[in-house]
C-alpha cells in the first residue's frame, strides 16, 4: 500500500539523518570541543591511564580511601545496583555485616551510626564519590597506614569536597579517585611496596572494603 | 400549574399495594437470563448468585458448614431481584395508565364508509390508514384520525383527563381526533390516519414497557461505561487468587464473587432501566406522549424554542374591535366592504370582522344577500388578503402591506392620515387590517391581540434554564415588536411566511444550536420535522402530529418547560447514581480486602478502618449493603433527581457533593452498621 | 527537606518558561506557520518530503492516519529486529558482539518502536555501536514523532467542524522530528558532552586502576542517544544503569537538564493544545490537573523516602537514609524527583534503582504508570490519554447537570465512550491478566528478585511499565527470559495501540460533528471545578483498579517495614 511504501522511505531517510548524520555531527562537535570529556574523562598518571574521573574503582588496601559498596565491584561492564528491596532480609544481613566491618576496621565504638553511603550499594555500581563523612571516617586509619599526619589527610579531604549543585542536587562529597591520586602525590608514592609509580600485584579478590 | 389542573387524578403513589404486588411478580419473571441479557451488569450478578448457590448446595451435601455461603447466595439473589423489582415497578406504573386507556378502546365499533358510499360496521381493530368513518353524537371515536367534514364537540377526558369538552372541526388547525374520545354533539367524518398498532397510544405503551423499549444513545453510552468498568472489575477480581497464592493465602469462590458483585456498578446497573421508564411515565403524567426517548433527552440541551404567536403566545383568535373609515368614506360603505370581503375568510379574524359588521349593521343570522355576480376570493396565507369581486369592483381586505401593494398596482396610493392610524394601532400591539376597493383605500380595521395568561413568567423560566424564545408571526413588524416586548421574548420574526419557520430552524441548527418547536398546523409540519425537539398539539392536524416527536395532549404550548425538566431530570438521575455507585466501591475494598488477607498478614489489619468484626461479617455486611442500597434508591430513581434552574456549575457542585462525596462516605457508615447488626444477630 | 523544595523550584524555574516558549513554537510549527527556525529547517523538511515522495498538502482521514501509525510502528519493529539479529556481521561493532538472541531482540524491537524502551538486556554487553545508533536511537526519534502526530490529529478533531480529515500523519511526523526533536537533541547532546557524557566510536577503554585491577570502561555514541532518550520520553539508556551511570549522567547539572528534558515536550504540548484550540485557559486547566497529580505523588514519595528505612536505622545507619540504589551526585530528593518525572511522563529512564526505593515511593511510581501515563505523560500520547479521562469525566459530569455530554462544544456519544473506555481500561485489564499469569507459572515466578510482597511488586511494576510504555523496571526482576520478553512485548504493543487507535478514532469522529455554542447551561471546563472533577476521576479509577495489587505489594511491605520486620 501507498502508506507502507512511504513508511519505508521515511524510515530509510530518517535512519540516515538521525542514525548517521546526527550522531556524527554530535561526535564531531564533541571530539573537537570537548575531546577529553567525550572520550570518557580518562585520568592518567604519567603516561598510564589509571581510570576515568567519572567511573569509580575498587579500593581495598588500607592506604587508600575506599569507595561505596558496589554490586559489581566496580566492573563497568556490569553496571547496575543490588535491586534489593528495603524490607529485604538479604539487604539487612549485608548491611549489618558491613557496619560491623566498618566499626572494626576504623575503630569506631559499637552502636555509633555509620554514614549511609558507606554501607549501601550505589545504583550504578560505579559511583565515583563518597560523602564527606565517609571520607573523614577513614582519615585516621589512612594517615596511620601511610605514616602522615591525620590533619593533613583531613585538609586534603576538605580541598576535594564539593557540595550540592545549585544547593540542591547531590550531597557534600569527594571524588575517591581524585582524592587517592592527591594522596599519592602528597605522600610521594603509591600504596604497595616501595616508592614511585609501579605496577603492583593484581587487585585483591572480591570482598567487602 | 403543571399536572395539577386536571380533574382526573392520574398519579398513583408507588406504595399502592396492587402495583407493588405486580412489580414483585415481575421481578421474578425478569430473572430469565434471556430478558436479563439487556442488562449485562445484572446478568453477571445472577451468574454469580447461581455459582455460589451451587457451591453452597455441594458443600451442604458433603456436610460442611454452609451458613456463610448460604447467606451470601441469598443476598446475591436479592441483589438481582431488587434490580428487577425496580424495573418492574417503573413499568407497572407506566403501563397502568396505558392499560386503562387501552381498555377504553378495545370493544369499539366503527361505521366505515366505503368508496361507493355504503356504510358497514367493523370493529375498531380492523380500521386501517385511509379508512373513512362516520361518528355521530354520543358515539366514541374508534381510532386516531383527522376530521374531513363537520364540526363536533368532543370529550377527551379518557385521554387527557380534561373533562371540559373541546371543539374539533374540519379545516384549520384543530382537526385532529384521538381514538377513545367521545363525540358529545355533532356528526363528523373522520379519515383514519394510523394503522392498528401504530397509534400514539401504542407508542406510549412501548415507551414504558421495558422489553420493547429502545435504549437512547445516551443510555447506550452509559451502558458502555458500565460494561467497561465491569470488565475491569472482573479482571481485578480474577487476579486476586493468583496474587493470594503467591503470598500463601487461599481464597474462596463465594468471597471472590462477593467482591466482584460489590465492585460492579450494581446500583446504577440495576436502576438504569427504571430511570428511563419512570421518566417517560412522568411525561405522561404531564400529558405529554413522547414518541422518541432520544428527543426527551435532547430537550435537556435545547437552547432555542420557536413559537407561533397566535394561539401560543396570544390567545388564539384576534378579535375585530373597531372600524375606522378613511377620509371621505362613509361608515356604511366601510362596513359593507369589510363584511363582503370577509365572508369567504374562514379564519377566526375574518369571522370576527363579519360578526362586528353584522352587529353594527343590525343584520341578524345569515340574512346576507350577496349580489348575483359576486365572486369570492378566499383568504390565503400567501396573499394575506381576502375579498370579493362584484362585477368590475374588486374589494379586498387584508394586511396593510398586502393591500397597499394591491392598491398601488391599481394605480392608487395609501392616504397619509390613515397611515397614522395604522401606526397607532400597531404601536398598541394590535393588528391593523386595511380594506380597499380598486385603487382606493376605504378604511382600517383594528384587531385586538391578547397575551395568554402567565406567558411572561413561563418565558422567563425558559430563559433561566438557558432557552431563548423566538416568536414567528405573519404580523407586521411593529405589532410583532410590541407583542415581543410585552411577553418578554428574546427574538422574533415578523411578516413571516410559513417557509420562514423552516429556514429559521435550519439557520439556528447550522450555528450549532438545538431547536425546539411547538406547532399544530399543517404548515408547521416541515419545521416540526426539522426541529430537534418537536411538540405537536394533539388537537392539531395529522401532518403536524406525524412530523413531531412529542405530542402534547393538553395542546398547551408552554408544555415545553415540563419536557425540558423531565429530560434533564432523567439525565441528572443517571449521572448522580452512576457517581454514587462508583464512589461506593472504595468502602467495599476497605471491607473485603483486609477480610481476605489480614489473617495471614496481620499488618494489613490497618486497612480495616471500619474495624469490622470478622472476615465473614465484613464480606456479608458489604454484600448486604450493596443489595439493600438498590431498593432504598428506587424512590429517587422513579421520582428523578429534581432539576433546579441554577447555573451549571452550581448544579454540578451540589450533585458532586451529595452523590460523589456522599457515595464515598455513606457505605463506610452503612457497612459498619450492618456489621454490628449481623454480629449482634449472630448471623456470622 | 529544604533541598527537596529547592530542587523542585530550580526544576520548575527552568522547565516552565522553556515549556511555554516551546508550546508556542510548536503551535506555530504544527499549524504550518513560520517560526524563527523556519529559514534553517524548512529546506530540510522539504528535502525529506521530496525524498519520500510525500505530498505535503494531502490530508488524511482518521482511518488512514491509523494505518500509517500502525504500519510505521510495525515496520520499525521488523527493521530493528533484523538489525539486532544481524549485528554480528554488520560494521561498527568494535566489541565484536554476536547477534542478539531472538526473544531479546523481539522484545527490544517492540519496546523501542512503541516508545517504551524496556531493556531486558544490558546495553554495554549486548548492543553494538551500530545497533545503538542506527536502530535504537532512530526509533527513539520516530516513536516520539508518532506520538505527537496522533495527539495532533486528536486535537484537530476538536477544532474542526464537519470535517473528514484530521491532518497528515507524514507531515506531522516529519515536522516533529525536524523542527522539534532534532534541534533540541542537538543542543542537549552538546551540553551533555561538555559535562562528561561520552560520544565516540572507539572501542571500550581498558585501564589499570591504582590498585592494579584491570577495568574495562565501555564508551560509545552515548550523548546523542541520551538527549533524545529524555526529550522523546523514551528512556532506553546506552548502559545498563541508565541515567544512574556516570557516563550517561555525570553531575548535578546534567541531572537537572535530563530531568527537565523528560518533562519539556509533554508539558509544552499541553500549552500547544491550548493555543491550537484557541482556548489557552483550557490548556492551563489541563496543565493544572496534571500539576496537582504530579505534586501529590511527589509529596508522598518524598515523604516516604526522606523518612528513611527504619530497619537500616536500627542496624546503625545514620538516619536510616535510604541511599541503597542511589548515587551521591544526586542524593535523595533529586532521585525521587527524577523517578517521579520518569514514571509520570512514561520516559522510564532512572537515576536510582526503583527496586530499592521505599515501598510507598514505589507505590507512587506504580500509580503514575498505572493510571495510564497521563500526568504530562509520554510525548503526544500523554495528552491523548488525559483526553480519554476528560471524555469519561465530561460524560458523567454532563449527565449530572442534565445535559447530553460534550467537551469543547462537541457532543460525546456512544462511539466516543467506547473509545475512551478502551483507551483508559484496556491497558489495566491486560496488565492484570498478565500479572495473574506470571504469578501462576514457574517461568514467571523464576524471575523474581525479591521475596513475597516485593516480588509481587516487581512483576506488577514490569507489566504496568510495559502497558504504559514506560520502560523503567524494578530491576531485580530477571526479565531476559523468553517468557517475560514475549509477554512484556505483547503488553507493550497492546498498551501503545490502545492509546494511539482510540485517540485517532475520537479525533476523527469528533471532527465530523458540529460545534455547539457555549451557553448558560454548559459547564465551564476551564475552572477549578473541572480540575477537581478530572483529578478526582483519575484518582478514583486508579484506586479502584489497583487497590488489591497495591495492598498486597507496596502497602503490605510498608506496613511490615514500619512494624520492624522484613519480608
Amino acid at each position: 500500500m501507498k502508506e507502507v511504501r512511504t513508511g519505508l522511505l521515511v524510515l530509510l531517510v530518517f535512519s540516515v539523518l538521525l542514525g548517521i548524520v546526527y550522531p556524527l555531527v554530535v561526535m564531531g562537535i564533541g571530539q573537537l570541543a570537548f575531546s577529553w570529556r567525550a572520550n570518557g574523562s580518562l585520568v592518567a598518571v604519567g603516561d598510564r591511564i589509571v581510570g576515568s574521573e567519572l567511573i569509580g574503582q575498587f579500593f581495598s588496601s588500607k592506604g587508600y580511601f575506599h569507595g561505596r559498596p558496589s554490586s559489581s565491584d566496580y566492573d563497568p561492564m556490569n553496571s547496575g545496583g543490588s535491586n534489593l528491596a528495603p524490607a529485604s532480609s538479604t539487604l539487612l544481613d549485608e548491611v549489618e555485616k558491613r557496619i560491623a566491618l566498618v566499626h572494626s576496621e576504623y575503630g569506631l565504638p559499637e552502636e555509633s551510626p555509620v554514614p549511609a553511603d558507606f554501607v549501601l550499594a550505589s545504583a550504578s555500581g560505579l559511583d565515583p564519590e563518597i560523602s564527606v563523612q565517609s571520607a573523614l571516617l577513614q582519615a585516621e586509619s589512612i594517615a596511620a597506614t601511610r605514616g602522615i599526619d591525620a590533619q593533613a589527610v583531613r585538609s586534603l579531604i576538605q580541598r576535594y569536597t564539593h557540595g550540592p549543585f545549585l544547593g540542591a542536587f547531590g550531597e557534600e562529597r569527594v571524588n575517591v579517585l581524585r582524592l587517592n591520586l592527591a594522596l599519592d602525590k602528597l605522600v610521594g608514592r603509591r600504596v604497595g611496596s616501595g616508592s614511585g609509580p609501579e605496577a603492583s600485584s593484581p587487585g585483591a579478590g572480591k570482598g567487602e572494603p | 400549574m403543571r399536572g395539577k389542573d386536571r380533574v382526573h387524578e392520574r398519579g398513583q403513589t408507588i406504595f399502592d399495594p396492587a402495583l407493588l404486588l405486580r412489580a414483585a411478580r415481575g421481578s421474578f419473571a425478569k430473572l430469565n437470563p434471556v430478558s436479563l441479557w439487556r442488562n449485562p451488569v445484572m446478568l453477571i450478578v445472577e451468574a454469580g448468585a447461581v455459582l455460589t448457590t451451587v457451591l453452597t448446595v455441594v458443600a451442604a451435601a458433603s456436610g460442611r458448614t454452609v451458613s456463610f455461603g448460604l447467606q451470601i447466595s441469598i443476598w446475591l439473589w436479592f441483589t438481582v431481584l431488587f434490580a428487577n423489582f425496580a424495573e418492574a415497578l417503573a413499568e407497572a406504573q407506566g403501563s397502568a395508565r396505558a392499560e386503562a386507556l387501552r381498555r377504553s378502546r378495545k370493544d369499539l365499533v366503527a361505521c366505515r364508509l366505503s368508496d361507493d358510499g355504503r356504510r358497514e360496521q367493523v370493529s375498531a381493530a380492523a380500521l386501517t390508514k385511509g379508512d373513512l368513518i362516520i361518528v355521530a353524537g354520543g358515539e366514541a371515536i374508534p381510532g386516531d384520525g383527522e376530521i374531513v367534514e363537520g364540526t363536533a364537540l368532543v370529550d377527551e377526558s379518557a385521554i387527557t383527563g380534561e373533562s371540559a369538552p373541546v371543539v374539533r372541526e374540519a379545516g384549520g388547525d384543530r382537526s385532529g381526533v384521538t381514538g377513545g374520545s367521545r363525540v358529545l354533539s355533532g356528526t363528523i367524518r373522520v379519515r383514519i390516519t394510523t394503522d392498528p398498532g401504530e397509534t400514539f397510544l401504542d407508542h406510549m405503551i412501548s415507551m414504558v414497557e421495558g422489553a420493547r423499549r429502545h435504549m437512547t444513545p445516551n443510555e447506550v453510552a452509559l451502558q458502555i461505561l458500565l460494561v467497561g468498568l465491569t470488565v475491569l472489575f472482573v479482571v481485578v477480581v480474577m487476579t486476586v487468587p493468583a496474587m493470594a497464592r503467591h503470598m500463601g493465602v487461599t481464597t474462596t469462590v463465594p468471597v471472590l464473587v462477593s467482591l466482584l458483585v460489590c465492585l460492579m456498578p450494581t446500583t446504577i446497573g440495576g436502576l438504569l432501566p427504571a430511570i428511563g421508564i419512570a421518566g417517560m411515565d412522568r411525561l405522561i403524567q404531564r400529558n405529554v406522549v413522547a414518541l422518541s426517548g432520544r428527543a426527551v433527552e435532547a430537550s435537556g440541551d435545547v437552547d432555542i424554542v420557536v413559537l407561533d404567536k397566535t394561539g401560543t403566545i396570544t390567545l388564539g383568535n384576534r378579535m375585530a374591535t373597531e372600524l375606522i373609515p378613511a377620509d371621505g368614506v362613509s361608515r356604511e360603505e366601510l362596513l359593507d366592504a369589510a363584511l363582503f370581503s370577509s365572508l369567504s375568510d374562514e379564519t377566526p379574524e375574518g369571522r370576527s370582522i363579519v360578526v362586528l359588521c353584522k352587529n353594527e349593521l343590525g343584520i341578524k343570522g345569515r340574512d346576507i344577500r350577496a349580489p348575483e355576480d359576486a365572486v369570492f376570493v378566499p383568504f390565503s396565507a400567501a396573499a394575506r388578503m381576502s375579498g370579493v369581486d362584484i362585477g368590475n369592483r374588486r374589494v379586498r381586505k387584508g394586511s396593510v402591506d398586502a393591500v397597499e401593494a394591491f392598491v398601488r398596482a391599481a394605480g392608487g396610493a395609501f392616504p397619509e392620515p390613515l397611515r397614522a392610524w395604522v401606526d397607532a394601532i400597531a404601536r398598541c400591539g394590535d393588528t391593523p387590517m386595511t380594506v380597499a376597493e380598486g385603487g382606493r383605500i376605504i378604511g382600517v380595521i383594528r384587531l385586538k391581540d391578547v397575551l395568554k395568561q402567565g406567558i411572561k413568567s413561563r418565558l422567563a423560566q425558559l430563559r433561566q434554564v438557558g432557552i431563548k424564545s423566538v416568536m414567528i408571526t405573519g404580523d407586521n413588524l411593529l405589532t410583532a415588536a410590541s407583542i415581543a416586548a410585552e411577553a418578554g421574548l428574546d427574538d422574533f420574526a415578523a411578516q413571516a411566511r410559513p417557509e420562514v419557520k423552516l429556514d429559521l430552524i435550519r439557520k439556528y441548527q447550522a450555528d450549532g444550536h438545538l431547536v425546539a418547536m411547538i406547532g399544530d398546523g399543517t404548515n408547521d409540519a416541515p419545521a416540526l420535522a426539522q426541529a430537534d425537539v418537536a411538540v405537536a398539539m394533539n388537537a392539531g392536524t395529522q401532518a403536524a402530529r406525524e412530523a413531531a416527536n412529542m405530542i402534547d395532549l393538553d395542546s398547551n404550548p408552554t408544555k415545553l418547560l415540563d419536557i425540558v425538566e423531565v429530560g434533564k431530570e432523567i439525565l441528572i438521575t443517571r449521572g448522580a447514581l452512576t457517581t454514587f455507585s462508583i464512589a461506593n466501591d472504595v468502602a467495599k475494598y476497605f471491607a473485603i480486602i483486609p477480610a481476605i488477607f489480614a489473617s495471614a498478614y496481620p499488618e494489613l489489619r490497618t486497612l480495616n478502618i471500619m474495624r469490622l468484626a470478622t472476615p465473614s461479617s465484613a464480606v456479608l455486611a458489604a454484600v448486604v449493603f450493596n443489595a439493600s442500597i438498590i431498593p432504598l434508591l428506587i424512590p429517587l430513581a422513579l421520582r428523578g433527581v429534581r432539576f433546579r434552574a441554577r447555573s451549571a456549575s452550581s448544579v454540578l457542585r451540589w450533585n458532586l457533593l451529595v452523590y460523589g462525596l456522599g457515595g464515598l462516605v455513606l457505605p463506610f457508615l452503612g457497612i459498619k452498621l450492618l456489621d454490628v447488626v449481623l454480629v449482634a444477630l449472630r448471623l456470622v | 527537606m529544604v533541598k527537596a523544595i529547592l530542587s523542585l523550584l530550580e526544576l520548575a524555574a527552568i522547565l516552565l518558561p522553556a515549556a511555554v516558549f516551546l508550546g508556542r513554537y510548536m503551535a506555530r510549527v504544527f499549524q504550518g506557520e513560520r517560526s524563527f527556525l523556519t529559514p534553517a529547517l524548512r529546506p530540510v523538511e522539504s528535502l525529506v518530503y521530496r525524498l519520500c515522495r510525500i505530498d505535503e498538502s494531502r490530508e488524511m482521514s482518521g482511518r488512514t492516519y491509523a494505518i500509517c501509525a500502525v504500519s510505521f510502528t510495525l515496520i520499525g519493529v521488523l527493521v530493528l529486529f533484523l538489525l539486532q539479529l544481524l549485528q554480528g556481521v554488520l560494521p561498527l561493532n568494535p566489541q565484536g558482539l554476536r547477534g542478539v538472541r531472538w526473544d531479546t531482540a523481539l522484545s527490544t524491537a517492540i519496546s523501542f518502536s512503541t516508545n517504551t524502551n524496556w531493556q531486558s538486556y544490558a546495553g554495554e554487553t549486548t548492543m553494538s555501536h551500530l545497533t545503538q545508533m542506527l536502530g535504537l536511537a532512530v526509533q527513539n526519534f520516530l516513536s516520539a514523532g508518532i506520538g505527537i502526530a496522533v495527539a495532533l490529529a486528536m486535537i484537530r478533531g476538536f477544532i474542526r467542524r464537519e470535517a473528514n480529515t484530521v491532518g497528515s500523519f507524514w507531515v506531522d511526523l516529519v515536522r516533529s522530528v525536524v523542527y522539534v526533536l532534532l534541534p533540541l537533541s542537538l543542543v542537549l547532546a552538546v551540553v551533555l558532552m561538555s559535562q562528561g557524557v561520552v560520544e565516540t566510536l572507539r572501542p571500550h577503554a581498558t585501564v589499570e586502576t591504582l590498585e592494579g585491577v584491570r577495568q574495562t570502561i565501555p564508551v560509545g555514541p552515548v550523548a546523542s542517544q541520551e538527549a533524545i532518550k529524555e526529550l522523546g520520553t523514551n528512556g532506553g539508556g546506552f548502559f545498563n544503569a541508565n541515567s544512574a551511570h556516570p557516563l550517561e549522567n555525570p553531575n548535578g547539572l546534567t541531572n537537572l537538564l535530563e530531568n527537565v528534558a523528560m518533562l519539556l515536550i509533554p508539558v509544552a504540548l499541553v500549552f500547544t493544545f491550548g493555543r491550537m484550540i484557541k482556548n489557552r485557559k483550557q490548556g492551563r486547566a489541563l496543565f493544572a490537573a496534571m500539576v496537582v497529580l504530579f505534586a501529590l505523588g511527589l509529596a508522598v514519595a518524598l515523604w516516604a523516602e526522606l523518612a528513611g528505612n527504619p530497619l537500616l536505622a536500627k542496624a546503625g545507619i545514620a538516619g536510616g537514609a535510604n541511599l541503597e540504589g542511589k548515587e551521591m551526585r544526586f542524593g535523595l530528593a533529586p532521585s525521587v524527583l527524577f523517578g517521579q518525572a520518569t514514571t509520570a511522563t512514561s520516559t522510564g529512564a532512572v537515576n536510582s534503582m526503583h527496586d530499592s526505593a521505599m515501598p510507598l515511593t514505589g507505590l507512587v511510581y506504580l500509580f503514575n504508570m498505572g493510571i495510564g501515563e497521563v500526568i504530562f505523560g509520554g510525548v503526544g500520547v500523554g495528552l491523548v490519554g488525559m483526553l480519554f479521562y476528560v471524555v469519561l469525566a465530561m460524560f458523567v459530569a454532563g449527565l449530572m447537570i442534565g445535559r447530553t455530554p460534550e467537551f469543547l462544544g462537541k457532543k460525546l456519544g456512544p462511539y466516543e465512550m467506547i473509545m475512551a473506555v478502551v483507551g483508559v481500561l484496556l491497558s489495566p485489564v491486560i496488565l492484570l491478566c498478565f500479572l495473574a499469569v506470571a504469578l501462576a507459572v514457574p517461568s514467571g515466578l523464576a524471575g523474581l528478585g525479591n521475596p513475597s510482597a516485593h516480588g509481587l511488586s516487581e512483576v506488577l511494576y514490569a507489566y504496568t511499565s510495559a502497558v504504559g510504555n514506560n520502560g523503567s523496571a524494578f530491576a531485580g526482576l530477571s526479565a531476559n527470559t523468553p517468557f517475560y520478553n514475549l509477554t512484556l512485548g505483547l503488553a507493550m504493543l497492546v498498551g501503545r495501540f490502545a492509546t494511539l487507535l482510540p485517540g485517532l478514532a475520537i479525533g476523527a469522529s469528533v471532527a465530523r460533528k458540529k460545534t455547539a455554542p457555549v451557553g448558560v447551561a454548559t459547564f465551564p471546563t476551564t475552572g477549578l471545578l473541572f480540575v477537581v472533577v478530572l483529578v478526582g476521576a483519575i484518582l478514583l479509577v486508579g484506586a479502584l483498579t489497583y487497590f488489591p495489587a497495591f495492598s498486597l505489594g507496596p502497602i503490605l511491605e510498608h506496613l511490615r517495614l514500619v512494624g520492624g520486620g522484613t519480608l
